[in-house]
């Protein structure tokens, strides 16, 4: 008699009770600033959620978490670990940000020009640790983190000195209508949210992606090379332009994650920050199992807690950090997940245990 | 140009105390076994307890409230370190994963507490710690003039600190278990070395340096929590991969990286450096450590274990 369940539902117990745990620290942390946390809740969600122009507003939130999420579990399904999504992200923002403020043509092109502009410079930032890991063996992680800061100081310096904004010196000047991801039906359709096509642009890329994963020679090649490289490269695979490509792809996702930030949910590109979308990214896709579609119902998920805070502030007496810190707690549990799988395991033994007594039936000890 | 290199060292020197007890904590935590990307957001913490501590006592107990902010400090990034420790030693975590989530708890945990108290989300402290000449040694031609001029006690502790680690990891018996569990831990194993709690003592000695180096840049020359510390805890990490996992070569990576830094931050205030492209210097402590990785990779002095998990039983 075999209790286990299958292997996609126990992973979705896994990361709902992972959820659900995050969740609990949050009411902690309202707890102990004093406040009620059912109260606190039901006020994100309904800052979150409560109208059109709200449930817009949480779309285009999660449409940059989508990106990043892509972009981390893709690397992820060949073995690598991109934690330079903010970069990448950044460079993709900066270059569409670039072409959308000096390029002058008609609106389809021009987005078109700029979703180029993006995958090229989030391309890069990603091709350059794939081709150092290829090449000389450099940890993509450390490579990674060493071009987010690249990509900060860049932005830091480029913006003041050729895009400088007309107010303010921390930020670019605000982009043109026609150079914006909002649409003016899309924006009339949800009573004046933020929601842009880059949202659908996001739909789209997660199917591509799906595909590439599921159905192709090159995705099957990427996956292999991450199960396991030597076998990979016995069976005559390129492993090593695998790697390169598969960071180059992971860069242009989270690269397409910058355009739809500053140029669709915001109006301009700030320096002086590295945006925690990149390192959501990596809640995203661990929380999503690394799938496309895990990626997509899990950024939704974040949306709504980015895009419910502020609400909630405005209700209660929650500091709007309460959202972040959500979502870091949650990335410490899908790191010490082995807790819950053993929990999960312990509480299963005792199940088949317990029927196994009451039916009178021998069954093997550790089945599973 | 005289003028202005006086000018300029003694914020460099500032500025490097705090990255390179950091990248020393790195330094311990890596020859471990235990790869830490939680530096910065363990700088956060330390910040956030000295400021918290500070801007409570000070008016009680004066300036030895500094002083103890700094122990808090060291203290609060130990406890707070116990997190990594525990995900990476106990249950085999992927130590990036955890080691991030360090950073965002810190990042995001403070902030929400520090809003709460200040209603801001910042805490400034009434006073930091004081500048002074040392007597005799500041007026010895040349050098006197570049180290020991308005310095700072700290300064000078963290440098002993330095001193003593350096003698612990080459010199004492704790020393060389350290290194063993990140270079073999499976040897050091069935040497009967405790390889977990020589970890859980690697993670702390991180939690704790970092602790001191984020109350550090508190105390010395930013006077506020703000809820982030800019990045330098990366940039410890940067200087720990130029330094080669090497106490000295971290004190000259901490320091070329560190006066890169201030001479971009001068570069505004003083015309003479206008012309120097703030950008070049401050990428470039990232682009060097990127070279230096290329550079070494066949020669790599990274602790060989670092990063992976150890299972008793395993050879």
């Amino acid at each position: 008699m075999k209790l286990k369940l299958p292997h996609m539902h126990r992973t979705m117990t896994v990361h709902l009770i992972a959820v659900f745990l995050g969740l609990a620290a949050g009411a902690v942390f309202m707890i102990s600033t004093g406040n009620n946390p059912f109260a606190g809740y039901a006020y994100l969600f309904k800052g979150a959620l409560m109208n059109y122009e709200r449930i817009g507003n949480t779309l285009a939130t999660a449409t940059p978490l989508i990106f990043t999420g892509l972009s981390v579990a893709f690397a992820f399904n060949t073995g690598l670990f991109n934690i330079g999504a903010s970069g990448q992200l950044l460079a993709g923002g900066l270059c569409a940000t670039a072409v959308g403020l000096t390029v002058v043509l008609p609106k389809p092109l021009l987005l078109l020009l700029m979703l180029l502009a993006a995958i090229v410079g989030g391309g890069l930032w990603g091709f350059i640790p794939g081709f150092l890991k290829a090449l000389f063996n450099v940890h993509e992680v450390v490579a990674t983190i060493m071009m987010n800061w690249i990509a900060y100081w860049v932005v830091n310096y480029t913006v003041p000195a050729y895009f400088k904004g007309e107010f303010l010196e921390t930020e670019s000047r605000k982009i043109p209508d026609i150079a914006s991801l909002r649409v003016p039906w899309l924006t009339e359709l949800l009573d004046g949210s933020y929601l842009n096509l880059g949202f659908f642009i996001a739909i789209f890329v997660s199917l591509v992606i799906w595909v590439i994963l599921k159905k192709t020679v090159l995705g099957y090649e990427l996956k292999a090379a991450g199960f396991n490289r030597h076998a990979a490269e016995y069976a005559g695979m390129k492993v090593n332009r695998n790697i390169v490509l598969s960071m180059t792809i992971a860069g242009a996702l989270a690269g397409i994650g910058g355009l739809s930030l500053y140029a669709g949910y915001a109006v301009n590109i700030q320096i002086g920050i590295l945006p925690n979308q990149g390192f959501d990214g990596i809640a995203v896709s661990l929380l999503g199992a690394n799938s496309p579609i895990g990626v997509l119902f899990t950024a939704l998920f974040f949306g709504i807690l980015h895009s419910g805070k502020g609400f909630m502030n405005a209700m209660t007496e929650i500091p709007p950090e309460i959202g972040e810190t959500i979502i870091a707690i949650l990335i410490y549990f899908a790191a010490t997940k082995i807790l819950i799988e053993r929990f999960l395991d312990k509480m299963n033994t005792r199940f088949v245990n317990r029927i196994s007594v009451q039916t009178g039936e021998v069954i093997e000890k550790g089945g599973n | 140009m005289w003028d202005i290199t006086t000018f300029i060292f003694p914020y460099a020197i500032t500025f490097t105390i705090p990255l390179l007890i950091t990248s020393l904590g790195g330094l311990i935590c890596e020859r471990s076994g235990v790869v830490n990307i939680g530096l910065e957001g363990l700088m956060i913490i330390g910040s956030f307890a000295s400021a918290l501590f500070i801007s409570k006592l000070y008016p009680v107990m004066g300036v030895s409230a500094i002083w103890f902010g700094l122990l808090v400090a060291a203290i609060a990034g130990a406890v707070f370190s116990m997190l990594h420790a525990f995900a990476s030693i106990n249950l085999n975590a992927n130590q990036v994963i955890s080691g991030t989530a360090i950073n965002m708890i810190a990042g995001s945990l403070t902030v929400y507490f520090a809003r709460f108290m200040t209603g801001s989300g910042n805490i400034q402290i009434v006073s930091g710690l004081g500048r002074y000449n040392i007597p005799v040694l500041s007026r010895i031609p040349i050098i006197g003039k570049l180290l020991f001029t308005q310095t700072y006690t700290t300064t000078w502790l963290i440098l002993l600190i330095l001193l003593g680690s350096w003698y612990l990891i080459y010199k004492m018996p704790f020393g060389l278990r350290l290194r063993s569990c990140g270079e073999h831990p499976e040897a050091a194993d069935a040497a009967g070395v405790n390889v977990k709690l020589i970890r859980y003592i690697g993670v702390m000695f991180s939690g704790a340096f970092a602790g001191l180096g984020g109350a550090l840049i508190l105390v010395t020359y930013s006077g506020e929590f703000n809820g982030s510390v800019a990045g330098l805890g990366f940039l410890a990490l940067a200087a720990l991969i130029f330094g080669q996992w090497k106490p000295l070569g971290i004190l000259g990576a901490a320091f070329f990286f560190g006066f890169a830094s201030t001479l971009a931050n001068v570069s505004q205030i003083v015309p003479a450096l206008s012309q120097i492209p703030g950008l070049i210097l401050k990428a470039f402590p990232y682009v060097v450590t990127l070279l230096a990785l290329v550079f070494f990779s066949k020669s790599s002095r990274a602790p060989r274990a670092a990063g992976q998990p150890f299972e008793q039983g395993t050879r």
